[in-house]
């Protein structure tokens, strides 16, 4: 499990890479609190295009990006999920509360 | 006949074991030749069982998880994981989406995710006994020209 920031005037992009269970999540949540203490965005981007694979560990996370988000005043939303974790993010319908961006292409 | 098979194995109730739990399950699945998209599926439920029995059976603690996997008839795959922890008292309360006792790491969808990913999810539990969950699949055959 990797994960790559990159800040741009506001925006932050977190791009996710590998596996994203229980097991990793705790780290995943950890880094990603102190990435928007230190940025404190308007926009968090949470790209989850090179995640292989996710289960409701990674719904758990997305959930508290987006709460942190809302609370700040801000915006989070999901992109270009691989077709692994599309099939658990349609399956936990959290695209009612954080919208999901899917590339067709 | 010639298909039926099955594996057997324990393991502790520690997360590292979560990856390794999917890997051996998808592993041993990959002779039904499934889609990239069943073995995703497979893999996914395999995931949130294993990670329930780590997160909710044992709390505070590390105990055994016990995992079968059959093939039953030629297209049908059986998956059942069992622990000895504390048991779940109301199951179906357990199954609803978002039901929690996780709190704020985690978001109730286990069950869900199981239930949609697999064909039939059965699941039995006694209190301070422990829980097993049996998730089947069925693989269609396809034939390969090659
Ligand atoms: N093996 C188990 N032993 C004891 N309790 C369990 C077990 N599996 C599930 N439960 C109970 O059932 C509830 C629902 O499980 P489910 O997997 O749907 O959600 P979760 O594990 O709480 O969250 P998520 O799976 O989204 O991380 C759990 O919160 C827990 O109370
Ligand atoms: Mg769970």
């Amino acid at each position: 499990m990797k994960i790559y920031a990159e800040e741009n005037n506001g925006s932050l992009r977190l791009s996710f890479s590998g596996e994203l269970d229980h097991h990793g999540a705790k780290g995943v949540m950890k880094t990603v609190e102190n990435l928007l203490d230190e940025y404190l965005p308007r926009v968090c981007v949470i790209d989850l295009s090179e995640l292989s694979f996710m289960d409701s560990s990674g719904i758990a996370v997305i959930l508290r990006i987006n709460k942190r988000m809302n609370g700040m005043g801000g915006k989070a939303w999901v992109e270009n999920p691989s077709g692994q974790a599309l099939r658990v993010i349609d399956a936990s319908g959290i695209d009612r509360v954080i919208r999901v961006i899917v590339q067709t292409r | 006949m010639e298909n039926l098979d099955y594996i057997k194995m324990e393991f502790l109730s520690k997360s590292v074991n979560e990856s390794f739990a999917r890997a051996a399950v998808g592993a041993f699945a990959a002779r039904l030749d499934p889609t990239l998209d069943e073995l995703a599926d497979i893999k996914t439920a395999v995931s949130e069982a294993v990670t329930n029995c780590i997160v909710h059976a044992y709390p505070g603690d590390i105990g055994l998880i016990r995992l079968r996997v059959r093939i039953l008839e030629r297209e049908l795959l059986e998956i059942t994981v069992k622990d000895g922890g504390v048991g779940i008292p109301d199951i179906k309360k357990a199954r609803e989406p978002m039901y929690t006792t996780g709190g704020d790491d985690r978001s109730g969808m286990g069950f869900t995710i199981m239930e949609s990913f697999m064909d039939k999810v059965r699941v039995r539990s006694a209190a301070g006994r422990g829980t097993s969950v049996t998730m089947s699949r069925r693989i269609r055959r396809r034939k390969p020209r090659l």
